[in-house]
């Protein structure tokens, strides 16, 4: 198969947005599901959250940070480039229920994943207070749509250059001491803050929910390599998740299986680079 | 004197360890004739009754002796649409050979070696498009595209049906291409395969996701039947301490990322895999088998299979045993991993093992095996793989109620394949739990038969 990329910008250093036509997907897709894509032959698989999605014009935007090999690479296609493979959507949706006041979290690019449900917990009749942050105000992305979608929207940098000098779990530590009455906490973002948000929020009896990542192949639960382990329990992320009870994960596990491959991942690039190099 | 059975050529046990190249290097022309001329051409003869797919053996066998090469695949095409891969990894010595009238009194005519070379003298020359049946204006879907499918699809198509066939993954072939190495089934001939199914008219989605895309209850709305050939999904982990660190992998994963993905090719092929000092393989089936000889081409120093019963009670094919001990996989028999132990980082050092005895037979006839008590003992491991089998994949069941499913989560069909739902089959291992390559093609055979008596009546 092949999709067509129909739109595809740079919209925070090293962070790119991409519009990718797959109607199939774009009809079926629901807020918290990903998807996989290939770019090509001897690419890798790599899941990556939905950012949005529209039925009617066909296409399914995704949001990535240049980390490894593929995601470089992805970062190198531009506008009219097809992707091999783009499956999906994968995973449960989020449960996306009325429940009152709740507060969507989202680091990094994990602001990406966010805020099609920030979309659809308003559509349920929520009141929803984002809170986005970023190591700096130009790695901060999605502010304007954020705005637009949520009720009230909080912005933490780790380095004061926009709103709380700090990080998100703060912000969303004030608003839960503030006294409104909360009904759930949705976070996304890197491991670690995951992790903190779940230590922070778990004196206060919110109900918490994070989104996990971890390495997977089919996203079909087929290969087993997604497991994570929940309430002492082993899931796998791709068919049981992506969503969980934060207070549950095991984060120290995720996060040591995440780095798995990252002697193989330094090789890669380092081979991919002397390609490049012997091209020019 | 009875003439002795050829011996399969093989590539050497030390080069082969190597590379990624087949094994079972196949016939020449001179032995597939000798071979053929050992069948007797039993007046009542035993074999056929063995073949899943009901090929002609005697047939073809007979026109591979008048050396009709041609003629015979012709013949074998008629039941079986994937002639290569089954010449290569049915087991034949339980199936067809089993019941050949040699083997009483020494060993059967080679029937599956047989069956290989007329497919490969067929790929050699070049495969003729076949004529495709006259449309009768009946969808089918099919879902999946491994073996059973792939047989569901082809019978149909042949039938006249317009067959659209959904596969989640990005390529075709099921588990002949992600969990089947290709030094036992290269994946060209897999793919060759495929392509002569499509020949025959079958329209293969790949990247669609029944289950999630569409459901079971859209598709059996938008076709007039439907079969679902979905197979083994979740890989079954034992519950011991220690299998989610970094180092432990099911044989499904393991066996994706070699062969679907080409990690053995990794870094010209992006996906990773680790390639481990010390592997250990935990099961005795031909899964295991497959994960154990691809960590040793992948550079492993040493390979063992911990396998909790006896030699004789190896479910894996005793060709691939043999394969696999003469390549110098290592076999701890009555031996049961404990817990796996943790090393630094969460990586695996190695692995807690207990001797086993065997005692009564249990439900499924074998003897069942005993732990003995102080046996304990380590072995050193980098890598540990998990094969000891699947449960159905969860993921088609997701909008498809009234969809009988037995407690361990397998699909329920009666004797002619079908499901509790009117127009929808099902076969294979989503119906059995894991089995055979060549039993789920019986299945999807019998699958399009039911599907097309219905789709004539209806």
């Amino acid at each position: 198969m092949s999709y067509t990329i129909l739109e595809k910008k740079q919209i925070a250093p090293q962070v790119h947005l991409m519009k990718v036509l797959a109607p199939d997907v774009a009809k079926a897709a629901k807020a918290g599901q990903f998807i996989i894509l290939r770019i090509d032959e001897t690419s890798e698989r790599i899941p990556l959250t939905i950012a949005d999605f529209d039925a009617d014009e066909g296409y399914v935007t995704i949001i990535f940070q240049e980390m490894g090999k593929t995601t470089k690479q992805l970062a190198q296609m531009t506008d009219r480039d097809v992707l091999l493979d783009f499956v999906g959507p994968l995973g449960k949706p989020a449960d996306v229920r009325k429940l009152g006041t709740v507060i969507l979290v989202g680091g990094g690019v994990g602001i990406a994943p966010v805020y099609p449900q920030v979309k659809a917990y308003r559509d349920a009749g929520n009141k929803v207070i984002s809170v986005i942050g970023a190591r700096n105000k130009d790695l901060l992305i999605l502010e304007d749509e954020m705005q637009a979608a949520s009720d009230e929207l909080y912005i933490a940098t780790d380095d004061g250059s926009k709103g709380h000098h700090g990080f998100v779990t703060d912000v969303a530590k004030k608003i839960l001491d503030s006294g409104e009455k909360i009904a759930r906490i949705v976070v996304i973002g890197p491991p670690i803050l995951m992790k903190v948000a779940a230590g922070m929020t778990a004196p206060y009896g919110v109900e918490t929910i994070v989104s996990l990542n971890p390495i997977m192949i089919d996203g079909t639960g087929m290969c087993g390599g997604c497991r994570v382990s929940v309430g002492g329990e082993t899931k796998f992320a791709c068919v049981d998740g992506p969503e969980f009870d934060a207070h549950k994960v095991d984060f120290n596990l995720l996060m040591s299986r995440l780095g798995l491959y990252r002697p193989e991942e330094a090789q890669c690039q380092e081979n991919h680079q002397c390609t490049c190099r012997s091209g020019n | 004197m009875m003439a002795a059975r050829q011996a399969m050529p093989h590539q050497d046990a030390k080069e082969r360890t190597r590379n990624f190249d087949e094994v079972a290097l196949g016939y020449t022309e001179e032995q597939a004739i000798a071979e053929a001329s050992r069948c007797l051409e039993c007046r009542n003869p035993k074999c056929v009754q063995g073949c899943p797919v009901e090929i002609d053996i005697p047939g073809f066998i007979a026109q591979m002796k008048a050396g009709d090469f041609d003629e015979a695949i012709a013949t074998i095409k008629l039941t079986n649409s994937l002639p290569a891969v089954c010449g290569r990894v049915c087991p034949q010595e339980v199936q067809c050979e089993e019941l050949c009238v040699l083997a009483k009194k020494g060993e059967p005519v080679a029937i599956g070696r047989l069956e290989r070379f007329c497919a490969d003298h067929e790929r050699k020359k070049g495969v003729a498009a076949p004529v495709r049946a006259q449309s009768t204006g009946k969808r089918v879907a099919v879902v999946g595209a491994g073996p059973a499918s792939l047989t569901a699809a082809a019978d149909l198509a042949k039938e006249g049906h317009a067959v659209t066939m959904f596969e989640a993954l990005h390529d075709t072939g099921g588990v002949l291409t992600y969990g089947i190495p290709e030094f036992r089934l290269p994946k060209s001939i897999v793919r060759d395969e495929v392509e002569y199914i499509k020949q025959l008219g079958v329209d293969v989605k790949v990247d669609y996701i029944i289950g999630k895309i569409k459901t079971l209850e859209e598709l059996k709305n938008d076709f007039d039947a439907v079969f679902l050939g979905t197979g083994a999904g979740l890989p079954k982990f034992m519950g011991i301490e220690g299998e989610n660190l970094n180092g432990v992998y099911s044989a499904n994963e393991f066996l994706t990322r070699v062969n679907l993905m080409k990690a053995y090719r990794f870094p010209d092929y992006s996906t990773p895999i680790k390639r481990g000092k010390h592997v250990i393989v935990v099961g005795g089936g031909n899964v295991a088998m497959d994960a154990a000889r691809s960590a040793l081409r992948l550079g492993a120093e040493e390979v063992s299979i911990v396998y909790r019963r006896g030699e004789d009670e190896l479910p894996a094919r005793k060709e691939e045993v043999e394969n696999a001990k003469e390549e110098g996989i290592i076999f701890r028999l009555l031996t049961n991993p404990v817990r796996i132990l943790q090393g630094d980082n969460m990586t695996v050092k190695g692995v807690e093992c207990i001797r086993m005895e065997l005692g009564e037979p249990d439900e499924s006839g074998r003897r069942s095996p005993v732990p003995k008590a102080g046996s304990e003992h380590v072995i050193d491991a980098d890598i540990v793989i998990i094969a000891i089998g699947t449960s159905p994949n969860p993921m088609i069941l997701s909008g498809s109620d009234g969809l009988k499913v037995s407690p361990r989560g397998t699909i329920v069909v009666d004797e002619s394949a079908k499901t509790s739902i009117g127009n929808v089959c099902a076969g294979g291992d989503a119906v059995t739990g894991a089995a055979t390559v060549i039993s789920a093609m019986g299945a999807g055979k019998l699958a399009a038969q039911t599907i097309n008596d219905y789709l004539r009546n209806n």
